[in-house]
């Protein structure tokens, strides 16, 4: 009787092992966590959030490039601190909680610019500390890092975070060339796109690139482009 | 014994805990970041006085370039008399030092009597001319506006003149930071054929290249112009007293 016992629980607890295989650390599903976000479930394009710093911080390849570093680290570690609290979190001021996380963090955020990149943190000026109203940053948090284990949270930070990011720096891409002619690398300098015998032919950049109102439409174009490519995204009616 | 996590003493706990562990990390974060942070301003504020006297730097070599040109800094009261002087190298912790006065704050602070106000000016020697500069701080459209004017040995004319701002809009007030704006102040006058001080006027409509006492006003940015004219104005008037005397002094020599 004692030994029938035992066996059978044995055999539950392999049962039980089996029913709950290790995952593999990149499964399929957690791939899809990392590509999902740029292309299918993409935060800006699909989802339509974080337009404003899209809009705003797009003149130049350089603050759109560390300006998605920024979110990319926010995102990251937003959503690990977040996923390993889950289960303490009292759920009456979780949105606190949520905001208390990504705040400290983009303040660190913008302290480590301030000190390191004095002159990138100054055209930044207030879109750093805007990161903290990014939807794309709560909604990740209260979506998805409550419910999840801390390597898928990381996973999904950083999908969501890239999927920001290219956008971010495409957007930046189109906008510098048109709007200044050549894009501004640190340390290299300007690499100039149109030849100057275009400026001789009359050609002008662009000045409305430089303003806002030229992100919108050029992410609109960026949308129209990846929906005509990917046709589930179109709605039905 | 299990913790109610929906019990009020937990909930209070938590955001207690949270607060002490945030608080102390961010704290620790800014003290450890801060003498970065104020390197880079007062490199920051150093690039801008060496560009109105005409000085291109970066900031690997701010500081050098900057005691090599700014020979002495000074502090002049309300009558227009020097109360502090200063040479070489800049203390952080010196509240008196001419380069750690608050312009804005001199300029802004309603509860500061005109008489207790301190206006700092720096001078430079550059090429075997003897230069002043001047800070100063005003209102744009969206935002606070600075910028630095040097003057000749004459304390008459524009040397050069340096602007910035925090936040006006981009192709239009913010254009005051760019050489476009700034250049046609050089050589312009500050006061009249009656030694009267008449400023530099930022003109709407355009300025005339006879005209020696305004430039160009911004197409689109009237109201960061009109700051940088009212700026320019009120500044060079609370000079004006310690230019006349330096003039009458040179004249007589």
């Amino acid at each position: 009787m004692s030994t029938e016992t035992a066996e059978v629980q044995s055999q539950e607890q392999e049962v039980v092992k089996e029913a709950v295989p290790k995952e593999p650390l990149f499964s399929a599903k957690n791939k899809r966590l990392l590509t999902d976000p740029l292309d299918d479930d993409n935060p800006i394009t699909v989802q339509v959030l974080g337009i404003c710093s899209a809009l705003a911080i797009t003149v130049q390849v350089q603050q759109a490039v560390v300006m998605s570093l920024a979110v990319v680290f926010v995102m990251l570690f937003g959503n690990m601190i977040i996923s390993s609290l889950r289960n303490s979190i009292p759920s009456r001021i979780r949105i606190i909680v949520q905001l208390v996380v990504v705040a400290s963090l983009v303040i660190l955020v913008n302290e480590i610019l301030k000190a390191f990149l004095p002159d990138i943190s100054e055209k930044l000026s207030v879109f750093v500390g805007l990161i903290i109203t990014n939807c794309i940053i709560m909604g990740r948090f209260e979506a998805f890092a409550m419910g999840n284990k801390i390597f898928p949270s990381a996973l999904d930070g950083i999908g969501n975070a890239m999927g920001y990011a290219w956008i971010l720096v495409a957007v930046a891409v189109v906008r510098e060339i048109f709007g200044s002619g050549a894009i501004s690398f640190p340390g290299v300098g300007q690499i100039k796109f149109i030849p100057a015998s275009f400026f001789e032919a009359g050609y002008m950049n662009n000045n409305l690139m430089i303003l806002p109102p030229m992100a919108l439409i050029t992410v609109g174009v960026i949308i129209w482009i990846q929906r005509s490519r990917n046709q589930k995204l179109i709605e039905e009616n | 014994m299990a913790i109610d996590k929906n019990s009020n003493a937990f909930t209070f706990g938590f955001a207690i805990a949270m607060v002490v562990v945030v608080g102390a990390a961010l704290s620790f974060a800014s003290m450890s970041l801060k003498p970065r942070q104020q390197a880079n301003k007062i490199q920051k504020d150093m690039l801008s006085i060496l560009s109105s006297i005409e000085v291109e730097s970066d900031r690997s070599n701010a500081s050098e370039m900057f005691y090599q040109y700014i020979t002495k800094r000074a502090t002049l009261n309300y009558s227009g008399e020097i109360v502090e002087t200063r040479e070489g190298e800049i203390s952080p912790t010196d509240s008196n030092d001419p380069f750690n006065v608050d312009v804005q704050k001199e300029y802004r602070n309603p509860d500061l009597k005109p008489e207790d106000r301190h206006y700092p000016i720096y001078f430079a020697q550059k090429d075997g001319k003897q230069l002043v500069v001047v800070p100063m701080v005003g209102k744009g459209l969206w935002g606070p506006i600075w910028g630095y004017v040097s003057l000749e040995g004459d304390y008459n004319t524009v040397y050069g003149a340096t602007f910035d701002h925090k936040s006006e809009t981009p192709g239009l007030g913010a254009e005051i930071k760019e050489p476009m704006f700034e250049d046609p102040f050089k050589g312009k006058k500050i006061y009249n054929e009656q030694n009267e001080l008449v400023s530099i006027e930022v003109k709407k409509g355009g300025a005339g290249p006879e005209n020696e006492h305004a430039v160009d006003g911004i197409t689109g940015g009237t109201i960061t112009s009109n700051g940088v004219d009212e700026m320019l104005s009120r500044t060079l008037g609370v000079y004006d007293k310690y230019f006349k005397e330096q003039s009458q002094i040179t004249q007589m020599q």
